[in-house]
């Protein structure tokens, strides 16, 4: 498996599902040897290998990025040291260098490659040692672009992968769309396998602390209703629109609080738009979280929304409704997909979204059924089928070699 | 003789539409969505007129034309008149014409399809008696027989339906209730004296409302001397076979293409081909002997799901919230004597309202398990509660 992060170094999404679905793939039998372009130990992780393709420390595994100048960086992390400060291609490059060299030693049944990071580690596998590719799909440059053009380096890079893995996993319908009228990939070689929730999410030990968020739990006993959402502050995940929503619901009811959790380039600019809406009071951001805390966030709230314009699955979903958060969902996010009980809106329609966030401070029947409703809903996919789905997919890929 | 008691449903609800928040207070307009939007009661109208009330009507009234001894009994309900007087004039007339000839009877029910039985016996005595006056005034008649929102029937409501005068009520052939009898008698309901209980035979109603067109159905196709056949093994049981059921079945839930009018058609002749062969009306039916038995109902039966119950309508509590929501107001709202508020909280009444708010089968995500106007049963009650929101507003500006 060729991937970028593994948790604890995650900084998102990736490496939470890449680890779920290596554990799930482990305990159904499959023998995994995992690459990620960083030098760091994963004591928690038993069941796989883990290679580091380089000796680099896992904060400068993003290298100066895609979008970042080396000098933004300089000015954003003083304390970084430039020496070690490559460029994302360099790492990328070096990470291939590794799986080549990997790959004259070993020789895997398939090779299964998440995200463009790794695409072109993947298709070196597929041209110099004729292993069957799998590209799984957690996002495309078009999502992280907000649907606008994007990084065309990144386009090429994933077009290039798209076209030839053998088999490609999009994480939902709506990315097995995109992949397919963007990339011109045909359908037949796209399946659909959306991911789940942490097996071990309900199980870890989590008390949500009363104490932690004294000032909310002060407002919502005086009739407040929190909503929150949780990501990177970045277009794609459309936080403008929500901003906006947030002014109209607050012209008809005043008490409620939105939460903004996470961080990212368009921080400056949301806190801004905040302040011109007038809406300072009603709004926080909590910047960058996990872990307990961020559980805690989701304790708080009687509301998550996910504003994304486009958002190739939205694990963050689930793990709010885990937390008996009632959802708010666009209609471009993979979950809404999968998740009923919910309330739906387009990604751009600010005044629906006001009136299903109205109706759910100002209805608690409406609030009790969407919560019950959706904690019967949540858990309905897991990662056991995940990997089933993924095992099936591989041995069509190598059915040269006797698999059916 | 054998007789056949055909009974057919004729409903619309006033769909209210994507109706938000920010509209409460600005604009009193629920009821009028766009021509093209999701709520268009005026295209869904339109559309079900001529997918199934007129090819169906037209059916039944060449067949009347053909067999004097053809009837059929309807019920129709106060909503659809409204919407057929704007969109279908020409249904009414049609209706009218085989009211005159006495092969049609119209049965009555509540003008707005509603559940207030269970809410409200003034408010259900009100809806009644607007609709027999709308009956009358539409076909000069006066409904004998009564029929309670989606059959909705317990032993209370049967001897409401004694004391008004009515000759008979319908209700649902509900195995649990019926035990080792058959549906195919006229029965009296518990503590009644003069009111006679038609019961629905719903293996073989259900045959043509649910199973006509499934092909998994491992009798499909369904053919008339098929289905002659077991309707003669039915009467084995009892000669009064009651087929109660929507009158959408014919276009619009089974659609054309799946043959449902040729059968009806080749049906009709088919059944009145042998002598001892009958179809009557609800009134005569109830006029063809003594009671086999009496029947009670102490609990609400419906004719509908597998529970036969009113969890469709009244179980999770969006569903029951609005409803009493609903209801409380019903008082002020009286008090304005508004006509036109008094109409539209009404409308707010009908049972499809509730019923689009079910999420019974909704987690399935089995969309298709049900048709509804509304994207989801969250976002139906979230409209219902801002027409309410607005309706309170409009009281709250009458009082002033």
């Amino acid at each position: 498996m060729l991937g970028w992060e593994l948790p604890p170094h995650n900084s998102g999404g990736l490496g939470v599902a890449c680890l779920n679905m290596a554990r799930a793939l482990a305990n159904q039998g499959a023998d995994i040897d995992f690459v990620v372009p960083y030098e760091a130990e994963h004591p928690e992780i038993k069941f796989m290998k883990v290679l580091s393709a380089t000796r680099l420390d896992p904060i400068y595994r993003y290298g100066g990025g895609a979008y970042e100048s080396l000098k933004l960086l300089e000015k954003i992390i003083p304390t970084i040291d430039k020496e070690k400060l490559v460029s994302i291609r360099d790492i990328q490059k070096s990470y291939c260098e590794f799986v080549e060299k990997y790959l004259m030693e070993f020789k895997p049944d398939v090779v299964h490659a998440h995200d463009w990071l790794t695409y072109e580690a993947g298709v070196l596998a597929k041209q110099k040692f004729n292993l069957p590719l799998i590209a799984h799909v957690h996002a495309t440059e078009f999502d992280r672009a907000g649907m606008h053009y994007g990084n065309p380096l990144i386009h090429e890079v994933e077009r290039e992968g798209l076209m030839l893995a053998d088999e490609i996993i999009a994480v939902s319908e709506t990315t097995k769309r995109i992949i397919h009228e963007k990339y011109h990939i045909p359908l037949s070689k796209i399946s659909v396998v959306y991911n789940s929730l942490d097996e071990n999410y309900d199980t870890a030990k989590y008390t949500f602390n009363h104490n932690a968020y004294n000032y909310l739990k002060n407002l919502k006993s005086a009739g407040y209703t929190v909503v929150s959402t949780v990501g990177r502050f970045t277009v794609q995940k459309g936080l403008h629109n929500l901003m906006r929503a947030a002014a109209m619901a607050l012209s008809k009811n005043p008490k409620l609080i939105f939460l903004f959790a996470g961080d990212g380039e368009e921080r400056d600019e949301l806190i801004n738009l905040a302040a011109d809406l007038g809406i300072s009071k009603n709004v926080i951001f909590t910047g960058f979280i996990r872990g307990k805390k961020l559980r805690d966030i989701y304790s708080i709230s009687d509301i998550f929304v996910m504003s994304s314009i486009s958002e190739p699955f939205g694990l963050t979903a689930l793990e709010a409704a885990h937390h008996g958060d009632v959802l708010i969902l666009t209609k471009q996010s993979g979950v809404s997909e999968i998740i009923w009980s919910a309330l739906k809106y387009d990604f751009w329609d600010e005044k629906k979204l006001a009136d299903e966030i109205l109706a759910v401070a100002s209805s608690p029947a409406l609030k009790e059924t969407l919560q019950q409703n959706v904690k019967q809903e949540y858990r309905k996919i897991s990662w056991n089928q995940v990997a089933k789905k993924c095992l099936k997919i591989y041995n069509k890929t190598m059915k040269h070699k006797g698999f059916d | 003789m054998r007789a056949i008691c055909l009974y057919l449903h004729i409903h619309q609800p006033v769909r209210y539409r994507e109706y938000s928040i920010f509209d409460v207070s600005n604009d009193s307009n629920y009821f009028h969505d766009n021509y093209n939007g999701r709520q268009s009661n005026e295209r869904i109208f339109k559309k079900v007129a001529d997918k199934s009330y007129r090819p169906m009507l037209d059916l039944l009234e060449k067949n009347m034309q053909k067999y004097p001894g053809f009837k059929v009994s309807l019920s129709i309900t106060g909503t659809w008149l409204d919407q057929a007087e704007k969109w279908a004039p020409e249904l009414i007339a049609q209706i009218r014409r085989m009211v005159k000839q006495r092969q049609v009877e119209i049965v009555g029910e509540t003008y707005y399809h509603s559940l207030a039985f269970f809410y409200n016996l003034d408010e259900f005595n009100a809806q009644v008696e607007q609709h027999v006056r709308k009956i009358q005034e539409v076909f000069g008649v006066t409904p004998q027989v009564f029929r309670n929102t989606e059959f909705a029937y317990n032993d209370c409501l049967a001897q409401w339906a004694e004391e008004k005068g009515y000759k008979g009520i319908l209700a649902e052939g509900w195995d649990k209730i019926l035990g080792w009898r058959s549906p195919n008698y006229v029965y009296r309901p518990a503590g009644c004296k003069n009111l006679r209980l038609l019961l629905k035979n719903y293996r073989l109603s259900d045959d043509i409302a649910f199973r006509f067109s499934n092909r998994d159905w491992k009798e499909w196709p369904l053919t008339v001397p098929k289905y002659q056949n077991w309707l003669n093994m039915d009467c084995l049981r009892g000669n009064l076979i009651n087929l109660f059921m929507d009158f959408e079945t014919f276009g619009e839930h089974q659609w054309k293409d799946t043959g449902i009018f040729n059968f009806m058609d080749h049906f009709i002749s088919s059944w009145l081909s042998e002598y001892e062969n009958k179809f009557l009306t609800v009134s005569e039916t109830c006029d063809i002997g003594e009671p086999a038995d009496e029947i009670s109902m102490p609990e609400t039966v419906t004719w509908a799901d597998t529970e036969r119950d009113l969890s469709a309508w009244l179980s999770n509590s969006m569903q029951t919230s609005a409803m009493n929501d609903l209801y409380a107001m019903r008082e002020s709202i009286l008090a304005t004597k508004d006509a036109g508020l008094i109409n539209d909280w009404r409308y707010m009444t009908t049972s499809d309202h509730p019923y689009s708010m079910c999420t019974k089968y909704w987690n399935d995500g089995d969309v298709h398990a049900y048709f509804s106007a509304y994207a989801s049963p969250y976002e139906s009650f979230m409209y219902f509660e801002n027409v309410l929101r607005d309706l309170d507003y409009r009281l709250s500006i009458a009082k002033k």
